[in-house]
């Protein structure tokens, strides 16, 4: 049985077909990555799934059980855990708090807890604290220290993204939807989380959706590339088969200027 | 870095003569609206310094000097060395306060030829003499456009006098001022402490400081200022530069103190002081619950009131045996805990539907729902349970076996708030450290993420909902067993919003904050029926709150003691440059620009 799997999904928004009849799959442990050119539906596709946006058509299942109309909470806490395309972290609050309160879905104590400073309190406190600094600490000494201390804005943005990501692993999710994780990074920090990506594989078990634009990275970590094209995917399969399918080189590059006359 | 030295005015009398003749304007304006709103003759009645000086004075006599201040003070772009101040800025508060000065007088002409009193009230004879010191149109012109020239000049050469000399003398007028401001709770104060004879010194009999008492006063004012300036400054510097631990063990002493003040000072103080001090805390506790709901999570609730009465009407009820419907008489202890259930029902009653509306919309319905609470206890339909407009009387006080909480008795309701306080003080703490209170601040900063990141908004913004509602209906309930009585009257939308303002003026979602706030706004200008410490300002109270608010939104929105992080919130710019200047900086972390470029920053808010 498949992690993930995607039936007749359809979205429309008014006139306009966000998506069109999406199917596919993702199995446990696969890394895989939607790319297409811009406004084909792949942030559509992440929204549908993380319970943002609700399809108009299709079925989504995680794990055989359909997800469809839960709440996105709802969605976070059985498993699904996702970042924003626009970084959208809590910036007022400290890095450590991020990654702290993400694991809310996770947690348990309430009212009673906090004003009695019961010892459950006190254990799933720690816990929580230790939990969000071991997640920080997958990220080497980037969001360690001092900087857990400071407000998110004040980070860099190569840090916000990282940041992004380790809120999203706090959620303890199986699987991780990543979109555009290394936009507006340089090469080297590029190069830095795309080995990050697989070990989140590896090290963490997470089964992992990424939308990317760089083909380097994408090439370098997936398993297989869906791509999607005015919200239909014109191919899936490994990055070698895609990268030279006609489709897909069109979409990108447009028609051939023979074929055109 | 190289600064340019700003342009040198090549003379005095090389004026900007926009900016002369705008803040002459401004001071001419605020001078007439002044008058016309009657403050200074209705406080003329108030003497400061006996026979020579009245409030009413003072009131208009502030004006120029504090105009003229504004008027004088340099703007200084960045990477511009300010010029030093001198006889140019003089000259501009000259300007600005015979412009002033002149306003004011074409004032006293218009009083003088035409009769305006009925859309002007204030419009009276009255004024004309106040105006004119009954020694005719010429003098009070002539003597007012003087007075307003000097004293704004006074404004402006307070850039000019070295930093010393302006401190020392901005405390001895303040605290002179102060000091017959607050006369009744001075008299009170030392009455207490056995020094009325101290008091009668100062104090002229009619009210107001002696001539002799003023001057002494000011000089010992004036030597303990010149012996500890700079001293409290480097104080609250070294607090403020305090970090993590030290800085909460700070913190905690700071609080014992006001703990213990808070018991032992309620001892010395006289009736008045203390029926000032229960209100200060009834508002207070008010104020806390807000703070919870919109200061920690971000719901602008209008209609807190509802809460409120809720609370009064509960404990009214359940102890009154002039409840008209159900009397059961119960000890207000066991109706406190019947007070928790209703709050927290009518909190799940009233949140359930409002809490799926975001920002400016869940402000307008809850505004609603606490004018709905309102009149449904004043109503007809409810009259048989709840007395309508006649409400319920003879609620009895609180019973606590060794003495009996009433409102004959203001310090035992003072007690009684304050481990109300206490309480609520601990709730907020508690939770602002908890899982709940992270969520909440999540939901404060980014709804649609903090849902995403798998909170279930709903349930959590319920949750702030009730513990605020629970609080607001403690302070209910003790206002109604201290009155001794509820009315649908005492719970109007006034009160919502002077709590919001307490918690806005104080400073939002921070607990010392709230407590500076009540004390300033409730204690010293005083409640929507409750006095304050400066009761002659009763009439003028919503204009004072009102200008308060304006002022604070432009010049210090995260309120008088901010909250570490609201501040850095509406200070972002200025927080991101001091942590560069700290050493955090870019390339010490080899390729990773740690602390950002402004630009970047750009992207991310939407």
């Amino acid at each position: 049985m498949s992690l993930l799997e995607i039936k007749d999904l359809k979205i429309t928004f008014g006139g306009l077909d966000a998506l069109s009849g999406l199917n596919f799959h993702i199995d446990e442990g696969e890394i895989v990555s939607v790319i297409g050119p811009n406004g084909a539906g792949k942030t559509t596709f992440f929204n549908a799934i993380s319970g943002l946006v609700a399809p108009t058509e299709g079925d989504i299942e995680f794990e055989g059980d359909s997800i469809l109309g839960l709440d996105p909470s709802t969605v976070t806490s059985l498993g699904i855990a996702r970042t924003f395309q626009n970084v959208r972290l809590f910036p007022n609050m400290t890095v450590l708090e991020n990654v702290m309160v993400a694991q809310h879905c996770r947690t348990s104590q309430l009212i009673y807890g906090a004003l009695l400073q019961t010892k459950a309190f006190k254990r799933e406190e720690r816990e929580i604290r230790e939990r969000a600094e071991e997640v920080l600490a997958f990220f080497g000494h980037r969001l360690v220290g001092y900087r857990m201390d400071q407000p998110a804005f004040v980070l860099s943005y190569a840090n916000r993204r990282r940041l992004e990501v380790a809120r999203a692993m706090a959620t303890q999710p199986r699987l991780l939807l990543l979109d555009e994780p290394v936009a507006g990074m340089n090469p080297i920090e590029t190069a830095e989380l795309t080995a990050l990506i697989g070990r989140l594989r590896s090290e963490w078990g997470f089964t992992i959706v990424m939308i990317e634009h760089d083909m380097k990275v994408v090439r370098d970590v997936s398993d297989r590339v869906v791509v999607l094209d005015h919200g239909i995917p014109i191919a899936q399969g490994s990055y070698d088969e895609v990268s030279t399918d006609p489709n897909v080189i069109e979409a990108y590059l447009g028609r051939p200027v023979e074929a055109n006359g | 870095m190289s600064t340019m030295i700003a342009p040198m005015p090549s003379s005095a009398l090389d004026q900007d003569w926009s900016k002369v003749l705008r803040w002459g304007l401004i001071c001419g304006g605020v001078l007439i609206a002044l008058c016309l709103v009657g403050m200074p003759v209705e406080l003329d009645r108030r003497e400061i310094i006996e026979r020579y000086l009245s409030l009413g004075y003072v009131s208009v006599l502030l004006i120029p000097i504090v105009l003229g201040r504004i008027a004088a003070t340099q703007v200084v772009l960045e990477g511009f060395e300010s010029r030093k101040q001198g006889l140019f800025d003089l000259v501009t508060g000259l300007l600005v306060g015979l412009l002033g000065g002149g306003c004011l007088s074409l004032l006293m002409v218009a009083l003088d030829s035409w009769n305006l009193r009925d859309p002007l009230v204030n419009w009276s004879p009255k004024l004309f003499r106040f105006l004119t010191y009954e020694n005719g149109m010429g003098f009070g012109a002539g003597a007012w456009i003087a007075t307003c020239a000097v004293l704004s000049m006074v404004g402006a050469a307070s850039h000019v006098v070295p930093a010393i000399v302006r401190r020392v003398s901005g405390t001895v007028v303040l605290s002179l001022l102060s000091l017959a401001v607050l006369e009744g709770a001075v008299e009170d104060l030392s009455e207490g402490f056995r020094l009325d004879w101290l008091a009668d010194l100062i104090y002229a009999k009619k009210g107001g400081l002696t001539l002799t008492s003023t001057i002494v006063v000011g000089a010992v004012i004036g030597l303990v200022a010149v012996f500890t300036s700079g001293r409290v400054k480097a104080v609250t510097n070294r607090y403020r530069d305090l970090d993590g631990v030290e800085r909460q063990k700070a913190s905690m002493i700071l609080f014992a103190v006001v703990a213990v003040l808070c018991i032992v000072l309620p001892m010395f103080l006289g009736k008045i002081m203390n029926e000032l001090l229960a209100n200060v805390g009834l508002f207070l506790l008010l104020a806390l619950g807000l703070n919870i709901v919109v200061g920690l999570a971000g719901l602008l609730d209008l209609g807190y009131v509802a809460f409120f009465a809720v609370g009064g009407y509960t404990t009214a009820v359940l102890t009154s045996p002039n409840s008209p419907f159900f009397a059961p008489e119960l000890h207000f202890g066991i109706a406190l805990i019947f007070v928790v259930i209703f709050a927290t029902i009518v909190g799940l009653v009233i949140g359930a539907p409002v809490i799926r509306m975001r920002g400016d919309y869940l402000a307008i319905v809850t505004l609603g729902f606490g004018e709905i609470i309102r009149l449904l206890f004043m109503s007809d339909w409810l009259g048989p349970y709840f007395g309508g407009a006649q409400g319920i009387t003879n609620v009895p006080g609180v019973d606590l076996g060794f003495a009996t909480v009433k409102g004959t008795d203001p310090r035992s309701v003072f007690y009684l708030v304050l481990f109300f306080c206490v309480i609520a003080i601990y709730v907020s703490w508690r939770l602002q450290a908890s899982r709940l209170g992270r969520a909440w601040m999540a939901i404060r900063e980014d709804e649609q993420v903090a849902e995403a990141m798998g909170i279930n908004t709903v349930s959590a913004k319920l949750m702030a909902f009730v513990v605020g509602a629970v609080l607001a209906a403690f302070s209910g309930a003790v206002l109604v067993a201290k009155v001794g009585s509820v009315f649908p009257t005492s719970f109007m939308i006034l009160i919502s919003i002077i709590i919001l303002v307490v918690v806005i003026v104080g400073g939002m979602g921070n607990i010392a904050g709230v407590m500076v706030g009540s004390f300033v706004l409730i204690g010293v200008l005083g409640g929507p029926k409750q006095p304050g410490l400066l009761q002659e300002f009763q009439n003028f109270k919503l204009l004072i709150y009102g200008m308060l608010l304006v002022f604070m939104m432009l010049k210090r929105p995260e309120g008088l003691v901010p909250s570490a992080r609201r501040s850095r919130e509406l200070h972002q710019d200025e927080f991101l440059q001091d942590a560069w200047l700290k050493g955090d900086k870019p390339g010490a972390d080899d390729e990773d620009a740690d602390t950002v470029d402004v630009g970047a920053r750009g992207g991310e808010e939407e």
